[in-house]
């Protein structure tokens, strides 16, 4: 079986720091793989060159046997592979409803539509109705998204992630700033979509990883140091030690 | 239940007043209300194109006058050289503007904020100095028509026909903009202007859709320059020097950016200030200043935002009031 993610010795630099060093790495179609390491350790960093806005130095990214390493970030999103974003960035002045309409626009067709009101276009509400219902939200489906709480913030992510049926989903920090309760919720979100789609996530919630990833790689100053399933990375002393008097691992 | 909504009704209003006031001027007989009132419709035109760009697609262009500019040499030029057809004026119009719409916001449209600023105030002050250049055409004092469009069924020399084509376009462009702001077009012009970026992570090629809406408004403004220049009589580098660009700016914050009918608003209140204002005094810009500082100091969406937040407030007392009852509770 082909890799649905492929990347190839990476390499992003800032000044002197390597935010990423030679980063390779294989997602299976259907794996969920998460990554995980201590802040500042460039995750954000590979997550963006992935979903395209920031340009890396040198290596290379397959995806769905395509090469996309010079693709600009909306012709990625168009191939199938869309991103959450560790900081919100729902649009406040919309509804749910109107947020995931949006996303779903930009898979259908052209936005060259300047009569016809987007609420009444059946291709678009039907998926996106659908989407919301997948990510819990459907009694909130018509709430400006500026009177919701975090948390719901954070599924509408989801279902605007969602709705277009992605191949590959880049998922950083779907739980950042959660609480235990909604945490959980996302969790049980994510494991019902598990299988179905390819999922890359970036969390801080080791729990959550732990109970969600087939596969866990461990990125420190860069480099990825640990790469295995979540019982050979409880496993490994060098995961141990990075982890030592920054965060501990709940094991 | 039909529920009673101020700004509607106030918009409702505002139309109505406005279909009557020719009636008003040949009865009262005040001639120059009709001029006035025509000079703000050309201006609240403008004020619409301008607020599609800036009110919903977050581009503050500074240079919007030169399209206006642009229409009413199209007048003065075509006339000058003896054509006097409105629909070849108006056709030169449109393709004027679209394609240097098209060209500028090309190029403007690479840069975002102060940038983005900066670039289109510099093409409207080249454009402005190519027109003062250009002597034959009267350069520096302007060009004065003599013959006004002549659009066979009707000619605007007449300022009765004047002032209602004036108004039929500001309400046809009124309508358009209502629909076009909720359908995909307008959905993803608001998308950029809230966060541009993360329309682009969701597949949207945003430059495509903004230099649409930059070409759209450009021919637009064109058409009010058209009308302006027949109402006028004159056409002259001013039409399209900074200052009226700045105008337009603070017609479309005052009234209510990114609302359909704020930018009318906006012409209305501002040029009848400035009317009053100048009766009464000839330092009228010291009380109109500090005027349109307090608005916008206040009210996130102008004058005719003042009326929708109370709107909302009214919506969201009934909603209480109607889940105190609901809770037996008086």
């Amino acid at each position: 079986m082909t890799a649905m993610l492929k990347i190839n010795t990476l390499v992003k630099g800032y000044g002197g720091l390597l935010a990423t060093d030679h980063v390779s790495l294989e997602l299976a179609p259907g794996e969920l793989h998460a990554i995980i390491g201590p802040n500042g350790a460039g995750k954000t960093t590979l997550i963006g060159q992935l979903g395209g806005e920031v340009a890396p130095d040198s290596g290379m990214i397959e995806f769905d046997g395509h090469d996309i390493t010079s693709l600009a970030p909306a012709r990625r999103a168009l191939r199938g592979l869309a991103r959450s974003y560790q900081i919100t960035s729902v649009f406040p002045e919309f509804s749910v409803l109107e947020n995931v309409c949006l996303a779903m626009q930009a898979h259908c067709g052209h936005s060259f539509g300047f009569w016809k009101p987007m609420l009444t276009q059946t291709e678009l509400v039907e998926p996106a109705l659908r989407a919301i219902g997948q990510a819990g939200l459907s009694y909130r489906a018509t709430t400006p998204v500026s009177e919701l709480a975090h948390g719901d913030r954070r599924q509408l992510e989801l279902a605007m992630v969602l709705v277009a049926k992605p191949k590959l989903l880049l998922l950083d920090e779907p739980m950042a700033g959660m609480s235990h309760q909604e945490s959980g919720k996302v969790v049980q979100l994510l494991q019902g979509l598990k299988g179905r789609y390819t999922m890359l996530l970036v969390e801080h919630d080791m729990d959550a990883v732990f109970a969600l990833a087939d596969r866990i790689s461990v990125l420190v100053y860069g480099r990825i140091i640990a790469s295995g399933t979540p019982q050979e990375i409880r496993a490994n002393e060098d995961v141990r030690t990075a982890y030592l008097g920054d965060e501990v691992l709940p094991i | 239940m039909m529920r009673w909504r101020i700004s509607a009704w106030v918009a409702a209003l505002v139309v109505l007043l406005l279909l009557a006031v020719p009636l008003y001027a040949s009865l009262a007989p005040e001639p120059y209300a009709l001029t006035f009132v025509s000079r703000v419709l050309v201006f609240a035109l403008a004020a619409i194109s301008l607020n599609l760009i800036l009110g919903y697609g977050g581009m503050v262009s500074f240079g919007h006058a030169l399209y206006m500019g642009l229409g009413a040499y199209a007048v003065g030029l075509l006339a000058q050289h003896g054509v006097t057809s409105g629909w070849v004026q108006l056709g030169v119009t449109v393709v004027v503007c679209a394609l240097v719409g098209a060209v500028t916001g090309a190029i403007s449209l690479r840069t975002t904020g102060v940038a983005f600023v900066m670039i289109t105030l510099a093409f409207a002050q080249m454009f402005y100095y190519l027109f003062v250049s250009l002597k034959q055409y009267g350069g520096d004092d302007g060009l004065s028509i003599s013959a006004r469009s002549d659009f066979g069924i009707f000619t605007l020399a007449s300022p009765i026909a004047l002032y209602y084509t004036a108004l039929a376009l500001v309400l046809a462009a009124l309508f358009v903009m209502k629909r076009l702001v909720d359908a995909r077009f307008g959905m993803v012009l608001r998308g950029c202007r809230i966060n541009e970026r993360r329309m682009q992570a969701m597949g949207f090629p945003t430059l495509r859709y903004k230099l649409s809406a930059y070409v759209i408004s450009s021919v637009l403004c064109g058409v009010a320059g058209l009308l302006y220049a027949n109402l006028t009589g004159y056409t002259s580098p001013a039409y399209m020097a900074w200052t009226v660009s700045g105008e337009l700016i603070v017609m479309v914050v005052l009234g209510g950016m990114g609302t359909v009918f704020g930018p009318l608003v906006g012409s209305l209140v501002l040029l009848i200030s400035e009317e009053i204002l100048k009766a009464l005094t000839d330092r009228w810009m010291m009380i109109l200043g500090p005027l349109i500082v307090l608005v916008v100091l206040t009210a996130r969406r102008g004058v005719y935002g003042y009326l929708l937040d109370w709107d909302g407030y009214r919506e969201r007392r009934r909603l209480l009031k109607d889940a105190r009852s609901a809770e037996g509770r008086p």
